[in-house]
């Protein structure tokens, strides 16, 4: 079955060979070494980046921050650490107990492991440690990418086991949160490194970093870029989609009924995975260990012996510093706008994207040149534009008139039933009244100001 | 049953056919544990074992292109989306007496009879062919998606139609209840009380 198939595929064979021949011949001990090197990075980064995130998250809100331990604060986490060891490690009666323990430690492992293919410098053994010359990454495969996604997607059953296990309400709403909001968010995450792989003809994370040489794919994917980004922070569960652990609707989400070190872990595991993310961003978009364009342009070595450590930690903190500033700056999602924008606007757009690039790529193999391709492209892009407006035009005559005449007989109650209602199907929220400017209290009596606070409840209500 | 020739490996061909061997009893027993056990959730994390067990097993066969999409289709989507299935219906913590249905005997006769026509096709299928192992890893992405886009393309499309019509089929089912709902809320909404407690009422009834 097999045999006839592969024998007529010489052409094929010729091209999958990739030359990843330099990973996989490390002695043992190097191994046990890197293999430490990437914990302990993953470790370090984790520690400092949450003092970080409370120290910007201080100066954003005009606060000092943690301060009190070690030079600056920064040990703060570290004291943290030890104070959740020493913490009272409860069990919950109701909880189904093996899975209760075992989750947060499914929901650490694959947080580390993903880092395993993360390339942290050139292939071609540049560096020596202790005089073996070595490729600075543990090791790659020609399915690094998909590997990184697999160990991702595994990682979801901590978060759902810890929830469904805890054998309590607001933990278990807490998973199936996460389970809906993980799974809707890899698709798009999908999508969006498929349009890498079709750039760089390989799946394996040095490759792709090598393939970037000249122009990184930030410059030459955007879309998908974009896409990444939103689907990164919505698949590590942080602001503003924390919907799984939002303390206002859910006390602490999965987590609520975990403490000591199992807490920590969970915490350990969320940090972990944004610096995973982090450095996925940083490889498949972001040029991974190269040196930005105006250092290389003037400092020939930027990318050369243990210099590219440098780029690729620096290019990590940056978009950690992003996530950070998002959880300053945006408000929760709601739990519906969440879903919408994953399903209706994320997927639709990168698959047309895909398309796209799709399209690009296979007119390039076929020899057209630069112009003619932009030519069609262009035209196809502005038609599908223009199609969908017309489109959109003749929808919304069709469902204007309808609206209008049954506008008046279903009118929304907010107080039906005697206490606040949210509408129905159908019916619509009358307008919010504006708050009158503060300008014009001062200026009336005691029962104008008492009627005013009346009408602002009633907005306040509606 | 070798590692790809040429590549330096952990083991040896014989330690790769007994670890072949040793995981697929594991998976077979993981298998087994999720059709007898009583608790509903431990019976999909005995699924996850299983499901695992075949990613550890393609990758002994280096096709490791197979193994990381195993791991992503089936551990990391089809099994999250039976918990997420199983935690909406409230799945309770510990035994649940009504799991085992009479029909244990008939689907096992069946599951026999499955596994004995598999087997059968494999091994007629493979009677006179002998792979050769010696050439590059066949089991890459680029290898994998040659085949099966020259030479499978057909039944490749067949069966994501088929998926289509699962996935219609779904809508079409969970759709059929609702416009009987939609009759009775109107009726409901005839009566005096408005808003949520009526539509709770129509739910109920």
């Amino acid at each position: 079955m097999i045999t006839p198939a592969v024998s007529s595929l010489p052409a094929v064979q010729g091209l999958a060979a990739e030359n990843l021949g330099v990973f996989g011949r490390d002695p043992w001990w190097l191994i046990i070494v890197k293999a430490i090197f990437c914990f302990a990075f993953a470790m370090l980064t984790v520690l400092f980046s949450i003092v970080w995130e409370r120290k910007v998250v201080a100066w954003m809100q005009l606060r000092i921050g943690p301060n009190r331990h070690g030079p600056w604060g920064m040990l703060q986490s570290l004291a943290d650490g030890v104070k959740l060891m020493l913490k009272e490690d409860l069990v919950v009666k109701g909880a189904d107990k093996v899975v209760y323990i075992l989750a947060p430690i499914v929901a650490t492992i694959p947080a580390f492991m993903a880092f395993a293919v993360i390339p942290f410098g050139p292939a071609n053994n540049e560096i020596s440690i202790f005089g073996t010359r070595t490729p600075m990454q543990l090791t790659d495969l020609p399915v690094g990418v998909l590997y990184i996604l697999a160990v991702a997607s595994v990682g979801i059953y901590g978060v759902v086991l810890a929830g469904w296990s805890s054998g309590s309400t607001y933990p278990l709403l807490g998973g199936l949160r996460s389970t809906a909001q993980m799974i809707s968010y890899e698709i798009a995450m999908g999508i969006s490194f498929a349009a890498v792989f079709l750039y760089s003809h390989s799946m394996s994370t040095s490759q792709i970093v090598a393939t970037q040489h000249d122009k990184w794919y930030v410059v030459l994917l955007p879309v998908s870029f974009i896409v990444y980004i939103v689907s990164m922070v919505g698949e590590t569960n942080r602001a503003p989609f924390d919907l799984p652990e939002a303390e206002g609707e859910l006390v602490g989400g999965f987590n609520t009924e975990y403490s000591s070190i199992k807490f920590a872990l969970f915490m350990l595991a969320e940090y972990v995975n944004m610096v995973t993310v982090s450095a996925i961003a940083t490889t498949l978009f972001l040029g991974g260990w190269r040196a930005p364009w105006p250092i290389t342009a003037f400092w020939a070595g930027a990318n050369h012996g243990w210099w590219p450590l440098l780029w690729i930690t620096i290019k990590i903190q940056l978009l950690l510093f992003f996530f950070i500033w998002l959880r300053g700056t945006l408000p929760r999602m709601r739990y519906d706008q969440f879903m919408k924008l994953g399903w209706k606007v994320l997927i639709p757009v990168s698959m047309v994207w895909l398309m796209l690039v799709a399209t690009v790529r296979a007119l390039r193999n076929e020899n057209y040149d630069f112009q003619r391709i932009v030519l069609y492209v262009g035209g196809g892009v502005l038609a599908l534009l223009l199609l969908s407006l017309v489109v959109d035009v003749f929808r919304d005559r069709g469902r204007r008139e309808p609206a209008e005449s049954g506008a008046p007989g279903d009118r929304f109650d907010p107080m039906a039933g005697g206490f606040p209602v949210p509408p129905r199907p159908g019916q619509t929220l009358p307008p919010v009244p504006r708050r009158r400017p503060r300008g014009e209290r001062q200026l009336v009596n005691a029962t104008d100001t008492a009627e005013t606070a009346d009408k602002e409840q009633e907005g306040d209500n509606a | 049953m070798t590692l790809a020739a040429g590549h330096p490996g952990f083991m040896s061909p014989t330690g790769v056919e007994i670890a072949f061997v040793l995981v697929g009893i594991a998976t077979l027993g993981a298998a087994l544990v999720t059709v007898t056990t009583k608790q509903l959730v431990h019976a999909a994390l005995w699924l996850v074992v299983a499901l695992g067990g075949f990613a550890v097993e393609y990758l002994l066969l280096t096709a490791e292109f197979i193994a990381w999409v195993q791991v992503l289709i089936y551990v990391g989507s089809v099994v999250v989306l039976l918990l997420f299935g199983l935690m909406l219906t409230k799945a309770p913590i510990g035994r649940s007496p009504d799991a085992d249905s009479g029909n244990g005997w008939v689907a096992l006769v069946v599951a026999v009879a499955a596994a004995a026509t598999l087997v059968w096709v494999v091994v007629d299928a493979f009677r006179s062919t002998w792979v050769d192992l010696g050439g590059a890893a066949q089991g890459s992405a680029k290898v994998t998606g040659a085949i099966l886009f020259r030479h499978w393309v057909l039944p490749f499309e067949a069966l994501s139609v088929l998926l289509l019509a699962a996935l219609v089929g779904a809508i079409v089912l969970s759709k059929r209840g609702a416009p009987a709902r939609r009759s009775l809320l109107s009726k409901s909404e005839a009566l005096p009380m408005r808003g949520v407690p009526s539509e709770r009422k129509a739910r109920e009834s």
